[in-house]
């Protein structure tokens, strides 16, 4: 399979007074063509960064960004900004969370979706509202002639939404960030925007990268999903491996803690105590060891590496598959 | 929990069909917006609410859940109806008498960051409750009242002195907790107390709702857009739309049968953690958004998203019927 994105020793380092907050820290990944890849994980842990240094959208100072992100065969990350120029919305395009504040409220949605086609693919002005009709209607926007023309706040948030990807989407981009894109929206709403997602996705082959905390969406749409905890990818694999047979806790936590749809009995839920490590001081083992019920005395001092584990390219980065692991409680009590 | 609360020792008092702590009777609110608009946010709502029970409340974003909540507690004044609290009319009282229920009714805020005054501290945060309710005698007093409620949310009272920033999402949260519990309130209105939380922390949330109502009594009207979550905490369920109530069931019946379009339409649009019942899965898509509050459709207010609306459905406004014993629907075909 075609990768058209491959990930190498991402680390992305911010310098804050009190020292360097390691925000991402060693992320390696990659992506396929056609497919659509989920990033899962608490607010914090490091999946907006990573998603947003794939276009060089982090601000550097004071970011320092280090490692390597092939799109294409070409390195992003030495790529000078006017050569980034031909990359952003030509061939990644990014949805970001909140349609209310990521449109530009002085432009008609006409004018945003035309500004990339103009700009990459020297349209006609004429021709480029065409397209941008064109886009509406495919996601499904009553009365694209007269929408085209309207100003963000003339529509509603889903409506916004779809104005977003139509911009995203317009230059027919070979790789879609979508950064918690139906967050704010209602379950109805968020249902109808992942549906032009997936029919788009079909139709163009583009590549989906979609950053969300509910695992639910993560179940109906991806084909593999990236699992990260304080910076580090800590479990990757493909979707029904993830949700089936996870080999990481803090994966078993997260899916615990949300109550289900389809649950016969109310059990109470299972929370996962405590709070992520402070990236300024990242603990030197796992970073999730204070917070793991089934942490052994390796954990601590001992980062475990992301290795292969049971189901094809499953990975986990967990001292529990190990061949020598056994749980602490089993020593009589002895404390790590 | 030390004897500041005299709640520890309170009975497990669980829904009771018989004895209702509130009653709401044909509550309407409506906003006037001037120039002849009006916005009718709640119409003719008709809600029980029993002693130690917890109601949930879902429907989409305008659908009048917040508005409704905010009118039980008399935070508006209601436009027409009346809401009968512990015996009293609620809208009849004045000044003092007013003041005293208050005590008895708290609310939990959506948003843990705006709804903690940033320049007190803890200590003052909860201790302005007890100020005003006369609930402390002393300094001494105060301090031992705000420690042992910190305890009863799960924070340490040695961080009374802190302020809001020194706290994370969660914790600031479990304070708005401890505040609406200084008063030793019957009654919590939970307005999305968990939306704004990661998963993992919003389960210890859900769990200490849970269990201090157990331990104290409480009787929770849990307004939340998070179906799963409701279904998990509530008894019963209602399902607003457009200012109405159009189902109200226990929650098992309500998600095992919905018997309004509406409900059915909403049920399947929420993902369910799990690939395989995902790839199985039929959804009802929605057509269309929400119609404008102010300019509601004639009749039923779903009819115009709706897959069995026919000509009656534009001429009668279906009112709130029981379908089956405890289960109601305000649906001319409604299913059983």
């Amino acid at each position: 399979m075609e990768r058209i994105l491959e990930v190498k020793d991402l680390r992305v380092n911010f310098k804050v007074r009190g020292g360097i907050v390691q925000a991402v820290r060693g992320v390696n990944f990659h992506v396929n063509k056609g497919e659509t890849v989920a990033i899962v994980g608490e607010s914090g842990c490091g999946k907006s960064v990573t998603a947003q240094s794939l276009m060089r959208l982090v601000p550097s100072p004071p970011a320092v960004t280090t490692g390597s992100i092939l799109f294409k065969g070409e390195e992003v990350l030495t790529k000078s900004l006017r050569q980034m120029e031909n990359v952003r919305g030509k061939e990644m395009g990014m949805i970001f969370q909140d349609p209310m504040t990521s449109l530009n409220p002085t432009l008609t949605i006409g004018k945003q979706i035309t500004e990339g086609l103009v700009k990459h693919q020297g349209m006609s002005a004429a021709a480029a509202k065409q397209r941008a009709i064109e886009m509406l209607k495919l996601v499904g926007i009553p009365n694209p002639e007269s929408r085209v023309n309207q100003y963000p706040h003339e529509f509603s948030g889903g409506m916004r939404q779809r104005g977003m990807i139509a911009i995203a989407l317009a230059c027919n981009p070979s790789l879609l960030i979508a950064d918690e894109p139906t967050t704010a929206l209602d379950v109805t709403v968020q249902a109808q925007i992942m549906n032009v997602m997936k029919d788009l996705q079909v139709k163009f082959g583009t590549s989906i990268i979609l950053i969300t905390h509910d695992l639910g969406v993560v179940a109906d749409v991806a084909d593999r999903v990236i699992v990260m905890y304080a910076g580090k990818v800590v479990e990757s694999g493909k979707t029904r491996d993830i949700f089936k047979n996870p080999k990481h806790p803090y994966t078993r936590g997260l899916l615990e803690s949300v109550p289900r749809l389809d649950q016969k009995k109310d059990e109470p839920l299972i929370p996962i105590y405590g709070t992520p490590p402070d990236l300024i001081k990242p603990p030197a083992g796992c970073a999730f060891a204070a917070r793991c019920k089934e942490a052994m005395r390796v954990c601590l001092p001992n980062d475990p590496a992301l290795v292969s584990v049971e189901g094809e390219d499953h990975r986990a980065a967990c001292w529990l598959n190990h061949e020598l692991a056994h749980p602490i409680s089993s020593e009589g009590g002895e404390s790590a | 929990m030390s004897k500041g609360n005299a709640s520890a020792a309170a009975p497990l008092v669980k829904a009771s069909n018989g004895d209702a702590l509130i009653e709401i009777h044909d509550l309407n609110k409506h906003f006037n917006l001037g120039g002849g608009q009006i916005l009718k946010a709640v119409s003719d709502v008709n809600l029980k609410i029993g002693r130690g029970e917890t109601l949930g409340v879902v429907g989409e974003s305008g659908c009048g859940k917040s508005t409704m909540g905010r009118t039980v507690m008399r935070l508006y004044e209601p436009t027409s109806g009346n809401v009968m609290f512990d015996g009293k009319s609620l809208y009849d009282l004045k000044g003092s008498q007013m003041k005293a229920v208050r005590r008895d009714m708290q609310m939990i805020f959506q948003d843990p960051y705006a709804s903690l005054n940033p320049r007190m501290t803890i200590t003052d945060v909860i201790g302005e409750a007890l100020d005003i309710h006369k609930l402390a005698g002393s300094r001494a007093e105060r301090k031992k009242k705000v420690e042992s409620l910190l305890d009863v949310v799960g924070l340490n009272p040695d961080h009374a002195t802190r302020y809001p920033h020194e706290f994370s999402g969660g914790q600031r949260q479990r304070i708005g907790i401890a505040r609406a519990l200084a008063v030793q309130p019957k009654f919590i209105i939970a307005d999305e107390p968990i939306s704004a939380l990661d998963v993992s922390i919003q389960a210890q949330v859900v769990n200490l709702m849970q269990d201090l109502q157990r331990q104290m009594g409480l009787t929770y009207l849990f307004i939340a857009h998070d179906l799963s979550m409701v279904k998990h905490i509530s008894d019963r369920v209602a399902v607003m739309y457009l200012g109405r109530v159009v189902e109200l069931a226990e929650s098992s019946e309500l998600y095992a049968n919905p018997a309004h379009p509406y409900t059915q339409a909403l049920l399947s649009a929420i993902p369910i953690p799990d690939p395989d019942i995902e790839a199985e899965r039929e959804r009802i898509e929605l057509k269309g958004e929400l119609p404008s509050p102010i300019n509601p459709p004639s009749g039923c207010p779903f009819r115009t998203r709706c897959p069995l609306a026919t000509e009656k459905c534009a001429k009668d406004t279906p009112a709130l019927a029981e379908v089956k014993k405890g289960h109601f629907a305000a649906c001319h075909y409604a299913s059983v």
